[in-house]
């Protein structure tokens, strides 16, 4: 750098990361003049190649972990929300998969979607789906530990769910929602409330669709209640065997405490 | 000062993609060894550690950190520290590499990698903040120098003093992405082989390549940015071979993040850098 070049920067304004990141995700901000090309002449453009990164980083991330909610959406759609909703609510950590935990709730303060009233509720299965997906391992419970145990013993026998174990419930048909959009050849959703449990048998997380009273009782069970409590939480007319058998058959069981 | 043992092969390696897992595992020589990106591992458990635990048994594991904001003007995020900490215990790397740049700031994560200026004050920080990620992962670990699209009016170390003094200070090693230098170098209108030349060759312990995209400033002068998106331009494999001349051969990284091409595209981009390699490694001149 020549004298008079050392001497100009020596005295030119310097740019704290305050003012680098204000105007990051606000194009309406100025560029901080320190920033400048390798002829001295204001960044411009080359400081639009960060806002650009940070957005549509953010925005990739955001339609990755939210395929469905991106698809109902349609591309232009869902880069608008997506955009409002980053500049909103940067990530709060550098781990990334975790990423979007409030855009559910998001979704549903846009007046713009208000006609999409299940939107929120499909995109909190897909944040399960994603939460599912990084839990712990925990290997599934050897169904031959529930035989023999007396009936009483049963009753008062706490289960351990597997970590990946999660419950969507919703006035909507969130599920048949989901697999409309991003699965072939599904039936087209009928209007309803769903219930959701996500398993995760080895590594895919899948979504499975609770019969009546069966969000409560896995809510109950992962709350640390006895099987009996979390059966007279799951209400009249529950159908025990068929949920017993979908915990056991997806792992979502992982030890038993009697 | 620090165990500098397992170490990175000088050999070709490839950034790691889920995708590219049975490839690289049913391929008996893909690469010599390969780089994940730390924060993609810092889930409890499934498919991406399982992965990690099964690639770390065939192949010497490289740990690139993106988000530590080693650059970044508050203090670094202990508990990002200590989950860094998780997994490099349990993998126990054959390297780990950071950048010379920022991402969070005011606990907001950009997710990107910000630029700093070269000053005295930053350069204590950043020496501050490298000693601190060393003393708790009890390992050297090896610094990348950034891609520039801009210049802060207040530097007033050059980019090569800055690493040199960095690595004098702290006894971290260096990552030359010699990509960066290609793009930084056009971006900023300067001769990449004079940042070669200043560059404190000595300690660096791996080189990066990677793909540029080419777009223009405001004033029609070429802009290339750091994408990491398609194959390494002809311009860099020459500064390459200009690089191993004089560092001897290096451990090798292609990095292809975006736009992810199938396994055979990325092989024979390890394949051209493994030319590279052999030629240095057998005395021959570019």
């Amino acid at each position: 750098m020549t004298e008079t070049a050392a001497v100009t920067a020596a005295t030119r304004a310097t740019v704290p990361q305050d003012a680098f990141r204000a105007a990051l995700l606000d194009a309406s901000h100025p560029i901080p003049s320190g920033l400048r090309d390798a002829q001295d002449r204001p960044a411009g453009r080359r400081y639009a190649v960060y806002r650009n990164n940070v957005a549509v980083s953010l925005r990739e991330a955001l339609a990755t972990g939210f395929p469905a909610v991106a698809k109902l959406l349609g591309e232009e759609n869902f880069n608008h929300v997506a955009g409002l909703y980053l500049r909103q609510n940067p990530p709060d950590s550098p781990v990334m998969m975790f990423y979007g935990a409030s855009f559910p709730g998001f979704l549903e303060t846009l007046p713009a979607l208000s006609g999409l009233g299940y939107l929120g509720d499909v995109a909190r299965l897909e944040l399960a789906m994603r939460e599912a997906y990084h839990a712990a391992d925990a290997p599934a419970l050897d169904p031959a530990r529930l035989q023999g145990l007396e009936e009483s013993a049963l009753m008062a026998a706490r289960f351990a769910l597997a970590p990946a174990t999660r419950i969507v419930t919703s006035p909507w048909p969130a599920l048949s929602v989901w697999r409309y959009t991003l699965r072939p050849d599904q039936p087209k959703p009928a209007a309803r409330a769903e219930d959701i449990l996500v398993t995760r048998p080895e590594f895919d997380p899948e979504p499975h669709l609770l019969p009546d009273g069966g969000a409560r009782f896995v809510l109950a069970l992962q709350s640390g209640a006895s099987f009996g409590t979390a059966i007279d939480a799951a209400g009249d007319g529950f159908d025990l065997p068929q949920m017993l058998g979908l915990l056991l058959k997806t792992g979502a069981i992982t030890d038993l405490s009697t | 000062m620090y165990d500098l043992s397992p170490s990175l092969p000088p050999l070709p390696g490839v950034g790691y993609k889920p995708q590219h897992f049975a490839a690289l595992m049913d391929d008996p020589a893909p690469v010599g060894w390969l780089e994940i990106h730390a924060e993609n591992y810092m889930g409890d458990g499934g498919r991406p550690l399982a992965q990690l635990n099964a690639l770390a048994e065939r192949f010497p594991i490289s740990v690139h950190g993106v988000g530590l904001s080693i650059g970044g003007a508050e203090p670094l995020d202990r508990d990002h520290l200590a989950r860094l900490k998780t997994l490099v215990d349990r993998i126990n790397p054959a390297s780990f590499s950071e950048h010379l740049a920022w991402s969070t700031h005011d606990s907001h994560f950009l997710n990107d990698l910000l630029p700093l200026p070269y000053t005295a004050a930053t350069l204590a920080r950043v020496a501050d903040h490298i000693a601190l990620v060393q003393d708790t992962l009890g390992r050297q670990m090896l610094l990348e120098n950034p891609s520039s699209y801009l210049a802060f009016a207040e530097s007033d170390w050059s980019e090569t003093d800055f690493l040199k003094e960095l690595a004098r200070r702290t006894g971290c090693g260096l990552l030359l992405d010699v990509n960066n230098v290609f793009v930084s170098a056009t971006n900023l209108g300067y001769a990449p082989q004079g940042y070669i030349d200043a560059f404190p060759l000595d300690a660096v312990g791996e080189i990066h390549l990677g793909g540029h995209d080419e777009d223009e400033d405001d004033h029609g002068l070429p802009l290339l940015i750091d994408s990491h998106g398609r194959a390494v331009a002809d311009p860099v494999w020459a500064l390459l071979d200009i690089t191993l001349d004089r560092t001897g051969a290096r451990p090798l990284l292609i990095e292809w993040d975006t736009d992810v091409p199938d396994w055979p595209v990325l092989a024979e981009e390890a394949r051209r850098a493994e030319a590279a390699l052999s030629r240095v490694s057998a005395g021959v001149k570019a």
